[in-house]
């Protein structure tokens, strides 16, 4: 793993017994203890995972506002300053780059964070929709380094030594100026576990600092370091999409069930018409809950109806939460009414899947 | 890691305790721990007759399906279903979790496999 970067917290992960694999070219921890531990740990009590591979994008000059709102889906106009949205940046034709939270520090003024195995595509991609916009971008990627503490004891553990009061940063929303232990920090209520938490953005020193005092203290509050194995574990549970699975260039937001996030009302955006134009004449394909008492479906597996393929498994897992096979399949749009009654082809056996609600676990966010 | 004295071990990390010509077959404490939570343990068909190196079953771990690969040619005499209600048990204690008990065709063939030594020392290399 010579040619592998490390950050800023590699030593840490070590010394805590992280069991180390190469990520989108980072050496990260896929996990400590267990995954599952670590998964209960996020649910029940607190857990901190390493993010610093994650990408930032700061965007700044007059044009700033109008240069995000045509790059993404949703209406980056209802946001506050210091509010917080998860958004796509699509293709023309109607395709994901990637999914990104925008950060709003003003009108002039944006810091986008983007998915560590698309960094240099996205930046490239940004430089080329930037023209005749009057703005700067700029990739901080390899300056930023970050943590995420999620579950729900996060808000005491970090208030423990945190200067600012953290019930005054509401989901989707930060403050940078936040200071840890003498860090200065970009500080937000967000995450990608389904449970509250913050994410803590830092300088590779003072990130580390960061990150022992918070083990410190966090100690008593059940607080454990958590890897990237149940990142997925817990993301999936929520519904959270992941690059590469639920959506990528050839899915649309509208296939994935993101709808919500796309905002076909408002201002041109990349990848508007060839959305408008799917919506209106129908999804081909659309992103289902299926359950399975037998088979443990995985990313790839084939989903039939009779001897039809109608679909693929984006995720799937034993869930470490319901104990249940669940999975997330994109399926032709004909097919998929809930309740009803698919196959997933596991190995060489077809088991039966039936069409659940995707929501497999209730968000526990503080809002 | 631990490695027990008197078994065969296969490359891919599975152990063979040898009785006459059956034997018990398992997964190896380093392949627990390099599989991690075990959640699954996909059990072979009693009576199947399988060659050495095919698949005689898959085991899954919270991430990953992996197979696992007959040690020797034979057919399967028994499967263990506890198992099928706690594969965690593979992870807490993988040199007593038997996964199968398997007649050999072929006794000689046991001469293809690693002794604890061998296989020791194959396992440093692979870490």
């Amino acid at each position: 793993m010579d040619s592998v970067k490390k950050t800023a917290l590699y030593d840490e992960h070590v010394a805590a017994g992280g069991k180390i694999i190469d990520f989108a070219g980072w050496a990260l921890p896929v996990q400590y203890e267990g995954i599952i531990e670590e998964h209960e740990a996020v649910r029940n009590a607190a857990g901190m995972f390493d993010v610093s591979h994650m990408g930032e994008v700061e965007v700044t000059g007059k044009g700033a506002f109008a240069f995000v709102q045509n790059l993404v889906t949703n209406d980056v106009a209802t946001l506050e300053d210091n509010q917080i949205l998860y958004a796509m940046m699509c293709y023309e034709h109607g395709g994901v780059v990637d999914d990104l939270l925008v950060y709003k520090f003003n009108d002039e003024h944006f810091y986008l964070v983007i998915n560590a195995s698309n960094v240099e595509k996205d930046f490239a991609w940004m430089q080329e929709q930037s023209k005749g916009f009057d703005i700067s971008l700029v990739n901080l990627s390899s300056e930023v380094s970050e943590i995420a503490l999620q579950g729900p004891n996060a808000q005491e553990i970090l208030q423990k030594i945190a200067d600012v009061d953290l019930t005054s940063i509401k989901f989707f929303y930060c403050n940078r100026n936040v200071t840890i232990e003498g860090v200065k920090c970009l500080v937000s209520r967000t995450g990608y576990t389904g449970e509250d938490g913050f994410e803590i953005y830092a300088d590779h020193e003072g990130i580390v600092k960061v990150w022992q005092k918070l083990l410190e203290v966090g100690k008593a509050l059940g607080l454990k370091p958590a890897g990237l194995g149940c990142r997925d574990t817990l993301r999936f549970e929520a519904t959270l999409p992941l690059y590469g699975h639920e959506i990528d260039q050839n899915i649309t937001p509208l296939e994935a069930g993101l709808g919500f996030f796309v905002k076909l009302g408002t201002d041109n955006f990349i990848g508007k018409e060839a959305l408008v134009a799917q919506k209106e004449n129908g999804l081909p394909r659309k992103t289902i809950g299926l359950e399975m008492v037998k088979g443990i479906p995985r990313q790839g597996y084939e989903v039939l109806a009779g001897d039809e393929v109608i679909g693929v498994i984006t995720t799937g897992y034993m869930s470490p939460t319901l104990k249940k096979n669940i999975a997330l399949a994109l399926v032709d749009a004909k097919y998929g009414e809930m309740g009803s009654e698919l196959q997933v082809r596991v190995r060489k056996n077809l088991f039966p899947a039936t069409v659940v609600s995707k929501r497999f676990y209730q968000k526990n966010y503080k809002k | 890691m631990k490695v027990v004295s008197g078994l065969y071990y296969t490359k891919d990390h599975e152990w063979v305790k040898v009785d006459g010509n059956e034997a018990l077959v398992g997964i190896t404490d380093f392949a627990q721990h390099q599989l991690g939570a075990i959640v699954y343990v996909e059990l072979p068909e009693v009576d199947a007759e399988i060659d050495g190196e095919d698949s005689f079953g898959t085991i899954e771990s919270v991430k990953a399906a992996s197979d696992m690969l007959m040690p020797v040619t034979g057919t399967i005499v028994e499967v263990n279903e506890e198992l099928e209600s706690d594969p965690s048990l593979v992870n807490s204690d993988p040199y007593e979790t038997w996964i199968m008990k398997i007649s050999i065709s072929n006794p000689a063939d046991l001469d293809e496999l690693m002794n604890a030594e061998e296989y020791e020392a194959f396992c440093n290399e692979e870490a």
